[in-house]
């Protein structure tokens, strides 16, 4: 993982921020530092997308960060929360405490545009925003991530991971996944 | 079960139905007819999996006696499980387990939307969560049954036998006792006998369009919420619990 001296230096960043929480300035000092600090924890799944492009960290403040599952049964719940808690530790953050909150419900609309962005790029079609599941019988078309056509077709609603479905473009014939609509 | 404060039984109901049935699929991991397919039920029971975590925690919260939902799935026996018959039922062929799916699926997700508007913010929160998974888990399971219903002649016999098993298991989903009175009592419970109007236009809707009848009207078959199960699920959980049956308190 990273080298040593580097994780000092971001943590003694990390106390400087800290050292302000008293007035409201340097608290969103602080606010402003955990979320640089967020934005670069990956998803362990989608490493090209961090935990603020998918819209996990719910908010933050100077005491804790606030995130929310995307599926019940992610297996990466838990790993994010580690990676997140690893974080804000070597950061001086150490005293910001995790709460995980369900309510109300993640929404893949939570994706930011630079998320979708990065998505694509990494060879996975991003949802609609606002678009809800439709049966295979009416699915709407997703755009391929490879070659931009929109001439594909569904395999499997359920794919690699929980967030992410099946699907493959019959112009440039390259199966590609889909994050789900939910 | 009497013992359990009854909004601790009621939680405990929802994890049990939600962890059977999610063990159940997760049997089918590496057996399934297709990679797809086989993706798809290890989804739905990872899902389902998560529920059941979440409930049987809330559960376990409520009882207020240092249970976890670990403890919960895995340190009772069979007469302490209360989930319903249905969810216990064995796999079969994959067209029984699409109809064990599609009667509890189209269940599920009429039940988890009434219980969104719960007053206590710790049922509805995770029902309003795992409601958008179960839709995918209907519309999955009633796609299958419209294409084995409406496909070769052999993939319909088998859904005609599947169906035919499943079905006398569809009135417990339904059935309403004290637990559910004193859940109700307390803005939680869900009137689950006025869900039947809603589930039975689904799954005739589906049936329709798969070319299916709905199976002969048989003797209802109930007793899972009681702790009276079929030998199915004794079986479910010696496998489900064998480790913390061999090594008791085994951690890692």
């Amino acid at each position: 993982m990273s080298a040593a001296p580097a994780s000092m230096k971001s943590a003694e960043t990390g106390a400087n921020a800290a050292r302000g929480h008293a007035g409201g300035q340097g608290e969103a000092a602080a606010v402003e530092e955990i979320m640089r600090v967020l934005a670069g924890v990956p998803d362990p799944e989608i490493p090209a997308v961090s935990v603020i492009d998918l819209g996990i960290v719910r908010d933050a403040n100077a005491t804790r960060v606030l995130i929310t599952p995307t599926y019940t049964g992610c297996p990466a719940t838990l790993a994010i929360e580690q990676a997140i808690r690893a974080a804000l530790d070597a950061n001086g953050f150490s005293a910001v405490a995790i709460e995980t909150a369900l309510s109300p419900p993640w929404s893949s609309d939570w994706i930011s545009d630079e998320g979708r962005e990065k998505l694509r790029a990494y060879g996975i079609a991003p949802p609609p925003k606002g678009a809800g599941a439709a049966s295979l019988k009416n699915a709407q078309a997703a755009e391929c991530p490879r070659c931009g056509s929109g001439n594909t077709e569904e395999i499997s609603r359920f794919g690699s991971t929980p967030c992410k479905a099946l699907w493959r473009c019959k112009a440039c014939a390259e199966p590609f996944d889909r994050f789900k609509c939910h | 079960m009497s013992t359990l404060p009854p909004l601790a039984a009621y939680a405990m109901r929802l994890g049990d139905d939600a962890l059977i049935v999610g063990q159940r699929l997760s049997e089918w991991c590496g057996h399934a007819p297709a990679l797809e397919v086989d993706l798809s039920l290890a989804n739905v029971a990872l899902d389902q999996i998560g529920q059941a975590t979440h409930f049987l925690g809330l559960a376990g919260a409520i009882e207020g006696k240092g249970r976890d939902a670990d403890a919960l799935a895995f340190r009772r026996d069979v007469m302490d499980f209360t989930n319903c018959l249905l969810a216990e039922q064995p796999n079969g062929d994959f067209a029984q387990t699409i109809a064990r799916q599609f009667l509890f699926s189209h269940y599920q997700e009429l039940l988890y939307a009434a219980l969104a508007a719960a007053k206590d913010e710790r049922f509805s929160a995770i029902a309003a969560k795992a409601l958008k998974e179960v839709g995918y888990h209907a519309t999955l399971a009633s796609d299958w049954v419209v294409r084995l219903g409406d496909g070769t002649e052999e993939s319909r016999t088998r859904i005609v036998a599947g169906l035919d098993w499943m079905w006398r298991f569809a009135d417990e989903l339904f059935a309403m006792d004290d637990v559910d009175a004193a859940a109700i009592a307390d803005g939680v419970g869900v009137d689950k006998a006025a869900l039947r109007g809603a589930w039975d236009q689904r799954v005739d809707a589906v049936l329709a369009d798969a070319t299916l009848e709905r199976p002969p009207a048989r003797r209802p078959v109930v007793g899972g919420r009681r702790g009276r199960h079929s030998e199915h699920l004794g079986r479910l959980l010696s496998e489900m619990q064998f480790l913390q049956r061999a090594y008791p308190g085994a951690t890692w």
